[in-house]
């Protein structure tokens, strides 16, 4: 028992991560009608926002400590933050340490911009192009995004840890009423869960309770008669990408302390968002969050060691096999719209 | 008995019965015209007729055989070609290559597979496409894009590509929709001629009632999902349901 | 002749030609000159460049006449190497055989992959392809690991005893054609040019030829021409009597098997496989080598195989130090300017130029290099048209 509520936790980040990622492609195929093979790239780019961010945060300047010398008996030369000269050393140390969380502010507008420069310079002229073609520009657009990022910051993974307050573990179990040590969870992936889950509340809100939502959720169900209704349907769609742009970012910037970042983590999750949309139904943001966490869990599952030791490599596969069964017999997914894709 | 015979068909989308109770009789080498008002369920017919949509109930018999549940290849194979609304042509190939289609699909049926000949080396087929578009007044255009012609060209393509395949029905879904009225008259000579020349029966769905006036033998008028009345064009014309279908009330 | 008509003729004389003459024609540079980094004509290079145009040209059947885009391919060239290496440590050290078992393997696993994707179009069927391709590696890499060597995967060991051949005791095997060694290479040097002819080499070319010769006739065949019908209105096609999905499957395995030939010839070549050979990017590769090239045209596959191969090899392998020399003419300022600007899309950056130019291509020349090049040359046309007339005629718009 503790060990499948162990695998249920254990699939709640990553699936968090799939089930944010998938609405904002649920979200860019739903209303701009548009396959976003760069979306992953957007999630990456969130992810460099927060070391990017961390980075400004720890931007020092060398300061020689006439109290301390180096191992050859001249004065020690000492990096200090700018942030210690500005706020002292105590606050500026917290400061740099909430450097992840802190990096939402920065990541939210950063990734509107990048979303509103990649709709307007290059999404929009692609909606009235095939979906083949689509897919082929943004995969280039992927490709591009991934070598500016590595030209910028390296090959190498760069560790963005989780504020101190969130280092430890919780223990599940023990709050359950199980022996303690059986199930414990790291305390900042149910951060993340919790956020994922803010987040996906939030957009939901949005499209549920405001105008604006209101006609994009129009925009969804049947494009042409909104446009013909005389709403001006450009600046929503440049906003709504914006906005998934956004989404995808934060998830991007909360997942550092969970997977280092690294140049090739957008193609990583790119293939797994796609299959995850595509069961969850094209176009159904509800079945985009369902089949991530589902996805996520199932992945979770398939690692056990149990699982692995009668049918090895299953958990690499399992998110596959699913979305082909899935296609083959229910084509629209978990809650895509009936008659959609059926051939 | 009737090339086409349509007994008791009946088709229900959620709340709303599309088509209740048609029967429909479609004799051999006449021009049929089905008409009626906007929603009268004259394309959800059609579309029961060609393998697009199954009826829930009824019965749909072409040549005695049963036409539900085919696919469209095959009911085409069974000798009915279809006109769409908008012209379904092959826009990225030339106006040959569109004819040595069909002509490739009567000689070889669903599915052969010549992968090696050069199909420009197929005399049969490219004799039979080059004397089709003769017919149809288009053999100085066979090397041209299909899709840079005009709409009424390529609305006289498709009926050549139909015609190619030498079809028992022709099946006309609207076929002068959004025509100018020199097209149109084209579009009736044309199938005038055909249905004069040729053994071959012809059922069109129409809106322009001077089309329908032009080449029907025979007049059904859908109204609600059911056949109204069904008689020649003599009486339909002035018969006062069907203006009452149309028009409503009228004095 | 041949069954071509001139045009294609003319096209293929051309390939053979370029094929045949390639070891000069892709050592243009004395050795000794500071371009002799820029030579493409060893061994490893003129092989991936006909190798890789057969995978190209067998994806182009399916993309670039039916319009299905598979993101799964390499998973056929995988399979076609996995074949092809177990022939060669069981049964025979002859290419030969190998080769046939690379493309019969591949052509197997295609027919039960593309008859489960094509049940779907369009965005579908592309993500369908791309879950069968991650699986196909996922599979390779830990799950039959016994047949695929898991990570590390297989090559020929000295303890592999095929069937037909006399090897001595701890003697390992090399891959030959009838005793004629895939690595032999005849080097000749014509002052301070080299040249340098090699076996295995000449052996994928001539297939490459049949492969492309074939591709030819398959484009201009009813069979061709009903894969286009495919892609220009696939309803028109169906409400003509012909049933799409027995064509688009053909095509599937067609390309699969060119795939498939391209991975026993990669074994052939260098006796060794892993699973990365299938990793869903290895697929984009062949995507982007298309469609730079020119997709759905005839020579554009082959073209975008030889660029992109080339870009791969020898253009990631300038680096600043390069630069530095190349432009040490300049003042030092200047010179630093433009190394720093040109640095980042070459080297190790190389994707990011091809990423570039990969959307170019989309964007604004669909129709590839060739396109470029049908452009170029009307354009050269054109202004001497001009000249001709002598007038102050603008040539019409």
């Amino acid at each position: 028992m503790e060990a499948i509520i162990l695998q249920i936790l254990n699939g709640l980040d990553k699936g968090s991560a799939y089930a944010l990622i998938a609405l904002g492609l649920t979200l860019i195929f739903g209303t701009l009608g548009v396959v976003n093979f760069a979306h992953g790239a957007l999630f990456m780019i969130g992810a460099f926002c927060a070391v990017t961010f961390s980075r400004i945060l720890t931007l020092s300047h060398t300061v020689v400590d006439e109290t301390q010398t180096d191992f050859l008996g001249n004065p020690l030369k000492v990096d200090v933050p700018y942030l210690h000269d500005l706020f002292g050393q105590a606050t500026g140390d917290a400061i740099i340490d909430w450097a992840v969380p802190l990096s939402i502010l920065f990541t939210v507008p950063v990734m509107m911009f990048v979303g509103y420069a990649m709709e307007r310079g290059l999404i929009k002229h692609f909606y009235n192009r095939p979906h083949a073609d689509q897919i082929l520009v943004t995969f280039g657009l992927a490709i591009v995004l991934q070598e500016v990022i590595k030209y910028f910051y390296g090959a190498n993974p760069i560790p963005t840890p989780a504020p101190q307050a969130f280092a430890g573990s919780l223990d599940f179990g023990a709050m359950l009423g199980f022996d303690p040590n059986l199930i414990i969870y790291p305390y900042w992936r149910i951060i993340y869960f919790i956020f994922s889950a803010i987040i996906i509340g939030a957009v939901f809100a949005f499209l549920q309770y405001t105008t604006f939502g209101m006609v994009v959720r129009a925009g969804m169900a049947d494009r042409e008669t909104v446009g013909l209704l005389g709403i001006n349907i450009d600046k929503r769609f440049t906003i709504m990408f914006g906005l998934a742009a956004a989404v995808a970012g934060l998830a991007g910037v909360m997942y550092t302390p969970i997977n280092s970042p690294n140049y090739h983590m957008g193609m990583d999750f790119l293939v797994l968002s796609f299959v995850v949309v595509v069961v969850g139904g094209m176009g159904s943001l509800p079945g985009a969050v369902l089949a991530g966490f589902l996805l996520g869990i199932l992945e979770s599952f398939a690692s056990m060691r149990e699982v692995l030791e009668i049918l090895p490599g299953l958990n690499q596969i399992i998110i596959y096999l699913v979305a082909i069964i899935i296609l083959l017999t229910r084509p629209r997914g978990l809650m895509g719209r009936k008659g959609v894709m059926e051939d | 008995m009737g090339i086409l015979e349509v007994k008791d068909v009946g088709k229900r989308f959620g709340g709303l019965q599309a088509l209740g109770d048609v029967n429909l009789s479609v004799k051999e080498n006449t021009v049929h015209a089905i008409i009626g008002p906007n929603g009268a369920g004259k394309s959800t017919l059609l579309n029961c007729l060609v393998g697009k949509l199954i009826p829930d109930t009824g019965s749909v018999l072409f040549d005695g055989q049963s036409v539900l549940g085919r696919t469209p290849h095959e009911i085409n194979q069974m000798g009915i070609s279809r006109v769409f609304q908008t012209p379904e042509i092959f826009g990225d190939l030339t106006v040959l290559e569109n004819m040595m289609i069909p002509c490739f699909a009567k000689r070889d049926g669903a599915f052969r597979m010549r992968a090696i000949e050069d199909m420009m080396r197929e005399k049969d087929i490219v004799e039979k496409a080059e004397s089709m578009l003769v017919d149809m007044n288009m053999a100085d255009k066979h090397h041209m894009h299909a899709a840079s012609m005009s709409r009424g060209d390529k609305r006289r393509l498709e009926i050549g590509m139909c015609l190619a395949q030498e079809p028992r029905l022709l099946l006309l879904d609207e076929p002068t929709a959004g025509m100018a009225r020199a097209d149109t008259n084209n579009t009736i000579d044309l199938l005038k001629q055909i249905s004069d020349e040729r053994d071959i029966t012809i059922a069109i769905i129409e809106h322009d009632m001077h089309v329908v006036f032009s080449l029907a033998q025979r007049i059904t008028v859908l109204a609600q999902g059911t056949p109204l009345v069904e008689d020649d064009p003599e009486n339909i014309k002035g018969h006062p349901k069907v203006r009452e279908a149309y028009l409503g009330e009228t004095a | 002749m041949l069954g071509l008509n001139k045009k294609d003729l003319q096209l293929m004389l051309i390939v053979t030609g370029l094929t045949m003459l390639a070891p000069f024609i892709l050592n243009p540079f004395p050795e000794s000159s500071g371009m002799a980094q820029f030579n493409a004509g060893y061994p490893d290079l003129m092989q991936r460049f006909v190798i890789f145009g057969i995978f190209a040209i067998g994806f182009n059947l399916l993309f670039g006449l039916t319009g299905y885009l598979s993101f799964g391919h390499a998973a056929f060239l995988g399979v076609g190497s996995y074949g092809a290496i177990w022939m060669m440590k069981l049964v025979s050290l002859n290419v030969i055989p190998a080769i046939f078992m690379g493309v019969i393997v591949a052509g197997i696993f295609s027919v039960a992959v593309g008859y489960i994707c094509l049940r779907r179009s369009g965005i579908y069927f592309s993500i369908l392809t791309l879950a069968f391709a991650q699986m196909s590696y996922a599979l390779a890499y830990s799950v039959l690991t016994p047949i695929t060597g898991g990570e590390t995967g297989l090559q020929i060991k000295s303890t592999d005893r095929p069937i037909f051949s006399s090897l001595e005791e701890g003697e390992t095997g090399r891959a030959n054609l009838f005793g004629m060694d895939m690595r032999q290479s005849f080097e000749l040097n014509i002052g301070d040019w080299l040249f340098t002819f090699n076996a295995g080499y000449y052996i994928a070319a001539v297939v490459m030829l049949i492969a492309f010769y074939v591709s030819i006739r398959i484009f201009r065949s009813p069979f061709g021409l009903m894969l286009r019908a495919i892609k220009s209105n696939q309803t028109r096609m169906s409400y003509t009597g012909l049933n799409p999905r027995p064509h688009t499957l053909a095509a599937f395995v067609i390309s699969g098997m060119y795939a498939g030939l391209a991975g026993g010839l990669l074994v052939a070549m260098d006796t060794q496989v892993g699973p990365e050979r299938m990793f869903w990017t290895a697929s984009g590769e062949v995507v982007l080598m298309t469609i730079l090239g020119g997709v759905g045209t005839l020579i554009g596959p082959v073209l975008g195989a030889g660029v992109i191969k080339y870009m791969e090899n020898i253009l990631s392998k300038i680096n600043k130090d390069v630069l530095h020399e190349w432009f040490a003419f300049m003042p030092d300022g200047l010179e630093d300017f433009i190394v720093f600007l040109v640095y980042p899309f070459i080297g190790k950056g190389w994707h990011l130029t091809l990423g570039i130019l990969f959307m170019l291509v989309v964007i604004f020349l669909p129709g590839g290099l060739v396109e470029g090049g049908q452009r170029i040359g009307k354009w050269i046309k054109n202004r001497g048209k001009a000249k001709d007339t002598g007038g102050s005629t603008e040539p019409a718009e």
